[in-house]
């Protein structure tokens, strides 16, 4: 049996896979179709400080192997997380990571001082969400702006903090390394590209706000490039996730430097996809003899 | 049959599994019918499957209601609008499907007693079928309006079931010409059902509105997880934002047109 145990800031994940944050809510649903504790980690729906109902007209898009979205961070708060969520999260025996997003400095600072203090294993900042008109992307572009975010929710939390990187940064290398430098504890990466979809038929966008997030197997080999190109180069570990679609995708991004992985879009595509993949890391690694999972991390 | 997983929302039992096609017709340009073998899935009036027949080749299921439901059989009569239903159209005897379902609140048939209306336009009226069947099962009258923009489809679904057919065609031979909403006479009725194009349904509310008759709307959206946890298909309810696939499909027409 392979050792598929993975510990990322002290913290034991029974396994490389964790849920990526939009893609799985709160975990409950899911739950109704596979028992979730199987997974590593499940990380939130995308918090804010304040309840946030989302964007209007069309949410999600087909694309080639992949899809779009612009869901624009709907979700109900900090407070009611707290209050509500992470009690039906701590049902599992899985690592609980808090995903939030902000608006401005004052609005990730109050957010993560709450969440710091909440029954959470991780706070994943989110620097990068593509799809809030003001404050997310451009605080995930520009590599000055990121470190300063960071830094200051750095001083307020006193849980692991991983920073959720955008592919849609200036240049990703430099990004991931002012977040070490700032203080973040581990990067994932990556987060949607920022994509457009036209509808020809009526000379329109297809989503309100134009512009949305790619994700799904289109996007992997380029995710698979940033995750190693920044692995390289920083000395915390590294969460890679985009497009993850089967286990040896999973092992694809290990070697390439991934500490863990996290899947998202596949959920969708295959409703108990979670499981399926635990279930067949385990058959593969043993394929490939690989007596530690973690063995395998960055050899490339 | 590969039975994947087994699970309960509101005393409906909800599977992901993958079944096999009996059949797939084609009943008018556009308009298919799939039946496919039901493998115990439970499903009620205005719910819905999400399904797929392709491993990579598309991303996301396709969330389509249900037409009818026999001891042994699911139908699903759909739409060619895409990618995604030109494959399932494509299905043959004998081909393996995977359905994730029945999935969604679809019409309170506890809730709907006496005389009712089921209004549906286009794809909208088959799942109004399996859902006047049940409501004629419980004992309630049923009158069906049934709007088309050309050809007329799935009339006999209906037939069994109905006290009243009330057709209408924006273009087509058959029935009154112009909209259904036009024949809707919603003072007889106790409750009206209805499913189809937004704008219509817009004005079947409005017609019960000004009867004050309670309206159900079933709602159509696109979705990526079906089972809601993307969000991917929320919509402003009075209510707050609620999604289509497990708050709905079918809600109270008061709750999303009163504005």
């Amino acid at each position: 049996m392979t050792n598929l145990h993975t510990t990322i800031h002290d913290i034991d994940f029974k396994n490389p896979i964790i849920a990526a944050s939009g893609t799985f809510g709160f975990g409950e649903e899911y739950n109704e179709l596979f028992d979730v504790s199987c997974l590593g980690g499940i990380s939130s729906k995308g918090l804010t400080l304040r309840p946030k109902d989302g964007n209007m007209g069309i949410r999600v898009y087909e694309t080639p192997s992949g899809m779009m979205n612009s869901v624009g961070l709907q979700n109900p708060g900090v407070d009611a997380f707290i209050e509500h969520y992470i009690p039906v999260m701590r049902q599992w025996d899985t690592v609980l990571i808090a995903n939030m997003g902000g608006h401005s400095m004052d609005d990730y600072l109050e957010g993560a001082s709450k969440l710091s203090a909440a029954d959470i294993d991780i706070l994943e900042l989110n620097i990068s969400c593509p799809n809030v008109k003001s404050g997310g992307m451009a605080f995930g572009i520009k590599a000055e702006v990121a470190a300063e975010v960071v830094k200051a929710v750095r001083k307020v939390c006193t849980k692991p903090l991983m920073v959720k990187l955008s592919p849609n940064a200036e240049n990703i290398v430099e990004m991931a390394q002012a977040c070490e430098a700032a203080g973040a504890d581990s990067l994932s990466l990556v987060n949607t590209f920022q994509a457009m979809a036209i509808d020809v038929h009526r000379r329109k966008a297809i989503f309100e706000n134009v512009y949305a997030g790619l994700s799904g197997a289109a996007i992997r080999p380029i995710a698979l490039r940033m995750v190693h190109s920044v692995a390289k180069k920083v000395h915390i570990p590294v969460i890679g996730l985009g497009g993850i679609t089967t286990a040896e995708d999973v092992l694809a991004f290990m070697m390439a430097g991934a500490t863990a992985v996290q899947i998202g879009t596949v959920n969708f595509t295959t409703p108990d996809a979670g499981r399926q993949i635990v279930n067949d890391l385990a058959r593969v690694c043993e394929q490939e003899h690989i007596d530690n999972i973690q063995d395998i991390v960055g050899i490339l | 049959m590969r039975s994947l997983t087994r699970y309960i929302i509101k005393q409906h039992i909800v599977k992901y599994f993958e079944s096999t096609v009996e059949s797939n017709i084609q009943i008018t340009d556009d308009i298919y019918v799939m039946t496919v073998l039901r493998h115990e899935a439970k499903a009620s009036a205005g719910q819905f499957f999400m399904l797929k027949c392709w491993d990579k080749e598309l991303t996301l299921m396709r969330p389509i209601s249900v037409y009818q439901a026999s001891e042994e059989h699911l139908l699903f009569m759909y739409r060619l609008v895409g990618e995604g239903t030109r494959k399932l159209a494509a299905l043959k005897n004998g081909d393996s499907i995977s359905l994730l379902g029945a999935l969604g609140n679809g019409y309170p048939l506890d809730q709907i007693h006496g005389r009712i209306a089921v209004v549906g336009g286009g794809v909208g009226i088959p799942p109004l079928s399996l859902t006047t069947k049940m409501l004629q099962a419980q004992g309630e009258t049923v009158d069906a309006y049934l709007g088309y923009r050309d050809e007329i489809f799935a009339v006999e679904a209906f037939e069994p079931y109905c006290r009243d057919i009330f057709i209408s065609s924006e273009k087509g031979p058959e029935g009154y010409r112009g909209f259904i909403t036009d024949l809707l006479k919603a003072e007889q009725y106790d409750a009206v059902l209805t499913c189809g194009p937004e704008v219509m349904m817009r004005k079947v509310a409005q017609i019960c509105s000004e009867k004050n008759v309670t309206c159900w709307c079933s709602m159509e959206h696109r979705m990526a997880c079906g089972i809601g946890a993307c969000l991917g298909c929320s919509i402003p309810t009075t209510e707050g934002m609620r999604r289509v696939c497990k708050d709905g499909p079918v809600f109270l027409a008061s709750h999303l047109f009163q504005k």
